[in-house]
């Protein structure tokens, strides 16, 4: 049946553990507030990028390598607009700005097939990070722009914590209100979701927008990391690519599942590209075909298989 | 008092590039009535089903349903308007259970619940079509008949004004078939409104009300289906020119 209980025993442990691991990240700056703080930072930015991006990809099939726009998007409007209004309402303009970017790319592109769909979001990161340095250097003085407001590192961090709880938050809603199940519907035929009375573009267009707009937050949340923005910096294709891979480590079709692509991956790719500084296009495409082929439902995927069979021998073990 | 008009097709032509697969068709079914679309292989009777329920975009004519017009909107749209349907290869969600499946046809369509209501609907429509005990089961897990069940339960769900049944007895042996006839017999007299494409002929004499035969996608008989399977035109069609 469908569940139609508000709050299942499931559910509730999950929530019990969820909050006992967000504490325990909380206290991360009293510990430490030089390296391991960053890297705790870069943890926190890749937790809620890759399970944004999984809550968009995962049931839709669709691989969008836009994030980097959108978290680009964010940290400029934080960078352009610093010196006139408050930082609260940079981010929340930064929000709203990746939603409508999401909208217009959905709109355009969420009736494309599924290859077209990638090539177009990378594309679109690219074309927009061409504008932003052409616009800097013919329209202003220098390429990039400075980000000068005082917030600390551990600041950062905590707003990165609460963003990810949020994010969780909603990935939890979807799952299990009507949007989350026609998702599941569309992601199974989509023939068979339209003729259920789906609208399929429409909950595309919309699940598209939520993780836009999570994205283009987080790079606003972030531009006060750095003292001076680039494009190279802020529209890094990699950061798309990073994404991607954290999250189908992990596994996408979990809400819990990014995050276990996130933590190991982000503390070997630290390790990756202390030791090969100029070899990181290569090691992220070789990680990518590990990824594809080693894993191909994610550590998720795996461990509820092995979660599984386990039971199946508790249940059915001859005693 | 007259029986009301469903669904009415007026001068429907679907093209494939140059192959017309639905050549100005034009029929009419009555509320309570089971209408069989009969014909060869080919003939367009899928094509046509699939103009009706908006899987395909008509190229020209019009399509009613209660006297509103549907022809070329989205196929969500249709649903919501009161048609449903089953496909020809069957089509169920892999990764949900029967449950779940069946209850897909009924959150966004004609008729919508969620919830306790979502759920006592679900239990209604296993028992109907004989599905209770397999409720929490993965639908790939199935045998075929059970999926031709889950998919006609996922069309019920809707509580549709006109229903589409694609060749929904096909591939089923003959005990299997008896069930089947059955099943589609039982909304026969709950009154339901049905269009049934169809291959095997006992099943269209016991079902159908009216028959329209279709014939390289133009209409070439429609009637009572004793009387129409009994035309020479009809007969030709399906044995082929040699045989009349
Ligand atoms: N999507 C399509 N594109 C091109 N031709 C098609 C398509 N669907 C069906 N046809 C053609 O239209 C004709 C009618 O097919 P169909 O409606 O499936 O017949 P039936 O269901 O009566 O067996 C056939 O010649 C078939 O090849
Ligand atoms: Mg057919």
């Amino acid at each position: 049946m469908i569940e139609d209980k508000f709050l299942t025993r499931r559910e509730l442990a999950g929530f019990i553990i969820a909050i006992v691991a967000l504490a325990i990240a909380a206290m991360l700056p009293v510990l430490n507030t030089g390296y391991i703080l960053s890297l705790g930072v870069t943890i926190a930015m890749y937790t809620v990028l890759s399970t944004s991006w999984a809550l968009f990809s995962g049931p839709t099939h669709y691989i969008s390598l836009a994030t980097a726009a959108f978290f680009g998007l964010g940290m400029y409007v934080v960078g352009s607009g610093i010196e006139v209004l408050p930082f609260p309402i940079l981010a929340i303009i930064a929000t709203c700005a990746g939603a409508v970017l999401a909208f217009l790319i959905g709109v355009a592109t969420l009736r494309l097939s599924g290859i077209y769909f990638v090539i177009f979001t990378l594309g679109l990161a690219e074309f927009i990070r061409q504008i932003v340095t052409w616009v800097q250097t013919t329209m202003g003085t220098s390429s990039g722009l400075y980000v000068l407001i005082n917030i600390e590192e551990k600041t950062i961090y905590w707003r990165l914590l609460c963003l990810a709880a949020f994010v969780y938050l909603i990935g939890w809603g979807i799952n299990r209100s009507r949007l989350g199940f026609a998702l599941r519907i569309i992601g199974n035929d989509e023939e068979v979701a339209k003729h259920s009375g789906i609208n399929v573009a429409l909950v595309k267009v919309l699940l598209f927008m939520i993780s836009g707009s999570i994205a283009a937050l987080t790079g606003a949340l972030l531009a006060p990391r750095w003292t001076y923005i680039e494009p190279t910096i802020a529209f890094s294709p990699m950061l798309s690519f990073l994404v991607v891979i954290m999250a189908l480590v992990g596994g996408a079709q979990r809400l819990w599942g990014p995050i276990l692509g996130v933590i190991p991956f982000a503390l070997v790719w630290d390790l990756i590209t202390a030791q090969f500084p100029n070899q990181t296009a290569l090691m992220l495409g070789i990680a990518f075909l590990l990824v594809v082929y080693a894993i191909p439902n994610g550590i998720g995927g795996q461990g509820a298989k092995y979660w599984a069979k386990f039971k199946h021998w508790r249940d059915f073990r001859v005693t | 008092m007259s029986p009301n008009l469903a669904l009415s097709v007026h001068n429907v032509t679907k093209n494939f590039g140059g192959l017309t697969a639905v050549d100005q068709i034009t029929f009419d079914v009555m509320e309570h009535d089971v209408v069989g679309l009969i014909g060869p292989n080919g003939s367009g009777k899928t094509t046509m089903l699939n103009v009706i329920s908006g899987m395909l975009r008509s190229s020209s004519g019009k399509i009613k349903l209660y006297g509103r017009n549907i022809a070329r909107h989205s196929a969500n749209r249709i649903a919501r308007q009161g048609i449903s349907r089953t496909f020809q290869l069957v089509r169920t969600l892999p990764t949900m259970t029967v449950a779940e499946n069946i209850a897909a046809g009924g959150v966004f369509s004609y008729r919508r619940y969620w919830g306790k209501e979502l759920n006592r609907r679900i239990r209604y429509m296993l028992s109907h079509v004989g599905l209770s005990d397999k409720a929490e089961m993965p639908v790939a897990a199935l045998t075929y008949i059970d999926q031709k069940r889950v998919e006609l339960a996922r069309a019920l769900m809707a509580d549709p004004k006109v229903l589409l049944l694609d060749e929904w007895l096909a591939g089923l042996n003959p005990s299997e078939m008896k069930i089947g006839i059955n099943l589609i017999r039982g909304l026969r007299y709950e009154g339901r409104t049905i269009i049934i494409v169809e291959h095997h002929m006992d099943a269209i004499r016991s079902l159908c009300d009216r028959c329209v035969v279709m014939n390289s996608g133009v209409k070439i008989a429609e009637g009572n289906p004793q009387a129409v399977l009994n035309e020479p035109e009809v007969i030709r069609a399906y044995l082929g020119e040699e045989n009349a």
